[in-house]
């Protein structure tokens, strides 16, 4: 038996095997890079030295980076890749389209704005770029929706296509501003949109972490409906669902998810597109895979920053640079791979 | 009882030969208006400029070459300049339509088989690793670049033999496309030079091209842009599907891999040309598919005729945007391009 059901009083979800195994694998990983993560890097220290170092115990140096340093970075790559993997899996669910992430309707690109005009014409302090990117994020995904909007509801294909028009002139808007400004401030501008996960707080990690789990869990609750409105919305409001209620929710939900994402973290590249097709792949899901794509951002972004950490070390790439370059290869290997199974 | 059927169906037939003759009255019209903008284009090209020159001394210029500077400027630059923005258009233009209706994706522009990508890669390379700079010298750099990265993407799709279905193919020049992408930005951060260059080369643009760039990627373009007419029809019949469309005597994998080396050429030698200009391969074809209908022989030409028209506009408005210095037109064809985008598709049922 491929799906089993659990109960809980009188919610029940129906559970298929093989997207609880490949959680399970990927939540294994993601714990195995996490402690890799936390005891190693310029200052090694033991297992039993960092259990004290948490506890407040013990080496001061040791306390000062695995709690101060390691635990919170480690903590803000799962609550990102989580973040980035979720709105994927539901931005591709809303579009209908395998290449649909939260870029269709504008967000990361109208973001990349805010950043880019506030490092470029004012000279912004990184809280100010944050705010900024949120602003510009915002405002366009807000823009694209409502110039989607007809007869009271958005379709899949001219939420696409809105945001495929808008995003391309703010993205040349971005180049404008890269070309206009001094070399020193295009540098900063492009060093924010790689992305970066350095330096790191608890209160950031704190509050971003309480979002995220809430956002996350809503997430997950609107992947069955989600998975019903592919079958068309006139089937789904048969079964009893309101597509265009639906549909709106999620892009609201996959939205704050991404703002999550990018104001603690930056853009950081093809997370949100590679995270849903890669767990659709390996659950081989026919509908969105919201659990398995949170469990394979957070892996994926994970295990990236600690090669960005380390493969050049002591210089520092920032994590972007490295989820696209990683998650590409082992999409390029995923594919195949497929095409040698199917072929046997 | 006899009587009532025929009407019947003459009405219907009516209905449909009113159909008809709006179909074909509208295509004449947006063949017609592409054609006026296209002229207005051309001689806008000519005429603006740093040092603007009056239509009747183009046209003596042209005609009768006397040896004077705006002649000279005119014949020496602008001439190829305006040659080379028409086929840079063209080529971005087709290749996108090639593309969206192989992938059978909006969404699929030319970028999506990794070509800007494997170019971008190629040319900030270069500069990093040599240190030479020059239109020359990213040219080939450039072409290489990009005919590595679409390779890449194809044999990916078709790996072991099987054939690339639209999803894979598209997924595939993603991954070419994050991986090379990830390593542009790698070199552009770590080196402060090839940065610099690089984010004007990006940018896309026409200024300084005479006639040897456009001697030079001219040959890439017409073989290209003959193969894309050559698998047209076969693209029609597969955008039914791989088997429905074999099922009408379309060859999938050979329709596809005259297909992919259509945009490899067209890409290719337009990026080389004028660094990677974007938004033209992806919206004109969706805006010729909105005009006239999804009919492949009718998109195909429809933007073969509208992309020159918004990179020459785009191009000559660029040149007068901003006082002392072009804009580039990677940049104005987006700016310009987008706003008319979002309006046709928000007025009209879009098929896709």
């Amino acid at each position: 038996m491929s799906e089993f059901v659990v109960r809980l009083g009188p919610l029940s979800v129906r559970v298929r095997r093989r997207a609880v195994a490949v959680v399970a694998v990927l939540l294994a990983v993601g714990a195995a890079v996490g402690a890799a993560a936390i005891l190693y890097g310029e200052y090694t220290s033991t297992p039993a030295q960092a259990l004290d170092a948490l506890r407040g115990r013990g080496d001061v140096l040791a306390q000062v980076f695995v709690r101060e340093v390691r635990l919170p970075r480690a903590l803000a790559a799962v609550v990102v890749g989580a973040a980035l993997g979720a709105s994927g899996a539901i931005f591709q669910a809303v579009s209908g389209n395998p290449l649909g992430s939260p870029d269709i309707i504008g967000f990361t690109v109208g973001a990349a704005t805010g950043a880019v005009t506030t490092i470029v014409l004012f000279g912004g302090t990184p809280a100010q770029v944050a705010a900024g990117a949120l602003a510009g994020g915002s405002a366009t995904a807000a823009l694209v929706y409502l110039l989607a909007r007809r007869d009271g509801g958005v379709a899949g294909p001219r939420l696409v296509l809105v945001g495929v028009g808008v995003g391309a002139v703010l993205s040349a808007v971005n180049s404008l501003l890269l070309v206009r400004s001094s070399l020193a401030a295009a540098q900063t501008a492009a060093v924010w949109l790689a992305g970066s996960l350095n330096a790191m707080s608890w209160a950031t990690v704190t509050v971003a972490g309480g979002a995220g789990v809430l956002l996350c869990v809503l997430a997950t609750l609107l992947s069955r409906p989600l998975g019903l409105l592919v079958m068309g919305d006139e089937l789904a409001g048969g079964l009893g669902i309101r597509p265009q209620g639906v549909r709106a929710a999620s892009i609201g939900v996959g939205v704050a998810l991404v703002s999550l994402a990018t104001a603690i973290a930056g853009p950081i590249a093809f997370v949100a597109l590679a995270a849903p097709q890669l767990a659709g792949r390996l659950t081989r899901s026919p509908g969105p895979a919201v659990a398995p794509s949170m469990a394979m951002g957070a892996a994926l972004v994970l295990c990236c920053d600690q090669v960005a950490q380390r493969l050049f070390a002591p210089v520092q790439l920032p994590v972007g640079v490295v989820t696209g370059s990683l998650g590409g290869a082992y999409m390029i290997w995923l594919l195949t791979r497929e095409v040698r199974q199917r072929r046997r | 009882m006899t009587a009532a059927p025929p009407r019947v169906e003459s009405r219907v037939e009516a209905d449909a030969r009113t159909r008809a003759r709006h179909r074909r009255r509208r295509r004449a019209l947006v063949v017609l208006a592409g054609l006026a903008l296209l002229a207005v284009g051309v001689a806008a090209s000519l005429s603006v400029g740093s040092r603007p020159v009056p239509l009747d001394e183009v046209w003596r210029a042209l005609a009768d070459p006397d040896g004077s500077v705006a002649g000279s400027v005119v014949r020496g630059q602008r001439l190829p300049r305006t040659l080379l923005a028409i086929e840079v258009g063209a080529a971005l233009g087709v290749a996108g339509a090639v593309m969206q209706a192989l992938t059978r994706n909006p969404l699929a522009d030319p970028g999506i088989l990794g070509v800007n990508a494997g170019a971008s890669l190629a040319v900030v390379a270069a500069v990093a690793l040599s240190g030479f700079v020059g239109i020359w010298f990213y040219l080939w750099f450039a072409f290489a670049g990009a005919a590595f990265a679409a390779v890449a993407v194809y044999l990916l799709g078709t790996v072991a033999g099987a054939f690339a279905t639209p999803a894979r193919l598209a997924l595939g020049g993603v991954a070419v496309s994050a991986a090379a992408g990830s390593l542009v930005q790698t070199v552009i951060l770590t080196d402060q030079r090839a940065f610099n260059e690089f984010r004007f080369w990006a940018a896309g643009s026409l200024e300084g091209r005479r006639w040897g760039i456009l001697l030079a990627v001219t040959p890439f373009v017409v073989v290209g842009l003959l193969l894309a007419a050559a698998v047209a029809p076969a693209l029609n019949a597969l955008a039914l599907g791989a088997e429905a469309g074999a099922a009408l005597g379309a060859r999938p994998r050979l329709t596809a891999a005259g297909a992919m080396a259509a945009v490899t050429l067209l890409c290719g030698a337009a990026t080389a040309a004028a660094g990677p200009i974007g938004f033209v391969g992806l919206g004109v074809p969706l805006l010729a598919r909105a005009l006239v209908g999804p009919d492949q022989r009718w998109i195909g030409p429809v933007t073969l005729l509208y992309a020159p028209v918004l990179v020459l506009l785009a191009d000559v408005a660029g040149r007068r945007l901003v006082p002392g210095a072009e804009v580039q037109v990677g940049i104005v064809t987006a700016v310009v391009g987008g706003p008319v985008f979002v309006a046709i598709v928000r007025r009209r049922r879009v098929a896709t």
